[in-house]
């Protein structure tokens, strides 16, 4: 054990603090919310992996590893999204997007 | 030696990811997340998860950065001008939040610690290797496999469905 799982438990939600952080600072331009999501998540990966080195079973990293395949399909998704939104109104505003309707 | 390396990346990841929430400049944003990216997949190969290290190098910083950076210059978005500064109000909860958590962190460290019991009563402590890791998730996982891949196949559709020319 080189370091203490409390130690590796606050690094990771000083990094999940961050992310919360980034999303609530940056409301309004919708890329600047999905890189705090990005950040969120990687402090729920760190805490698996932390986890499956404490007890020695490789359950934990199977899990960030699909945390990381569940990223890469949100984050295509999203900046699809994104760029269609981009070209509908011509802005990331967040507070522009409030209609549901397709045109 | 590890346990210093382990601090040290901790201090790189936290002020990297720190300078990028506060950049102004979304490429600026991006290149300190890949930073931070990178510190942590060394962290991973410290818990011994060489493979989850790999693709967080490959993965994260490889190839969702890199997408966000071309969806940024794509929407040429790449000027702090235009970029709307938040607002003092905007901050307000965050910093609460913020002081919040750390509160709780400060208290929780302050107070005693119990150890970890490991699970099974297993007392000798051995480290994974990329074995136990491909042992655990083809045999026991297997389905989860399969999961993902239509996860992917989703993602695919609907990215096609989003992207597709319109008819003026």
């Amino acid at each position: 054990m080189i370091v203490p799982l409390s130690h590796l438990l606050v690094f990771a939600s000083v990094l999940f603090a961050l992310g919360v952080i980034c999303v609530l600072i940056w409301r309004t331009n919708v890329i600047m919310v999905l890189i705090g999501i990005e950040i969120m998540l990687n402090a729920a990966m760190l805490v698996f992996v932390a986890g499956s080195y404490q007890w020695g079973r490789a359950d934990g990293q199977v899990f960030a590893l699909m945390i990381i395949a569940m990223t890469s399909a949100e984050v295509s998704l999203a900046l699809a999204m994104v760029v269609y939104l981009h070209r509908r109104k011509n802005t990331v505003n967040v507070d522009e997007f409030r209609q549901l309707r397709d045109r | 030696m590890e346990q210093t390396l382990f601090y040290i990346l901790a201090i790189v990841t936290v002020i990297a990811t720190i300078l990028a929430i506060t950049e102004k400049h979304p490429v600026h944003a991006i290149i300190y997340l890949v930073t931070s990216f990178f510190a942590l997949a060394v962290v991973f190969y410290l818990l011994a998860a060489p493979l989850i290290a790999v693709f967080e190098v490959i993965i994260y910083a490889g190839a969702v950065m890199v997408l966000f950076m071309f969806v940024i210059m794509m929407l040429d978005q790449g000027n702090p001008e235009e970029a709307r500064c938040p607002l003092l109000v905007h901050c307000l909860p965050a910093l609460v939040l913020a002081g919040i958590i750390l509160a709780a962190l400060l208290l929780l460290l302050s107070g005693r610690s119990t150890p970890v019991a490991p699970i099974g009563g297993g007392s000798e402590k051995r480290l994974l290797d990329v074995a136990d890791f491909a042992i655990t998730l083809f045999k026991k996982y297997g389905v989860a496999i399969e999961i993902i891949s239509m996860q992917l196949l989703f993602a695919i559709v609907g990215v096609l469905y989003l992207g597709r020319r319109r008819k003026p």
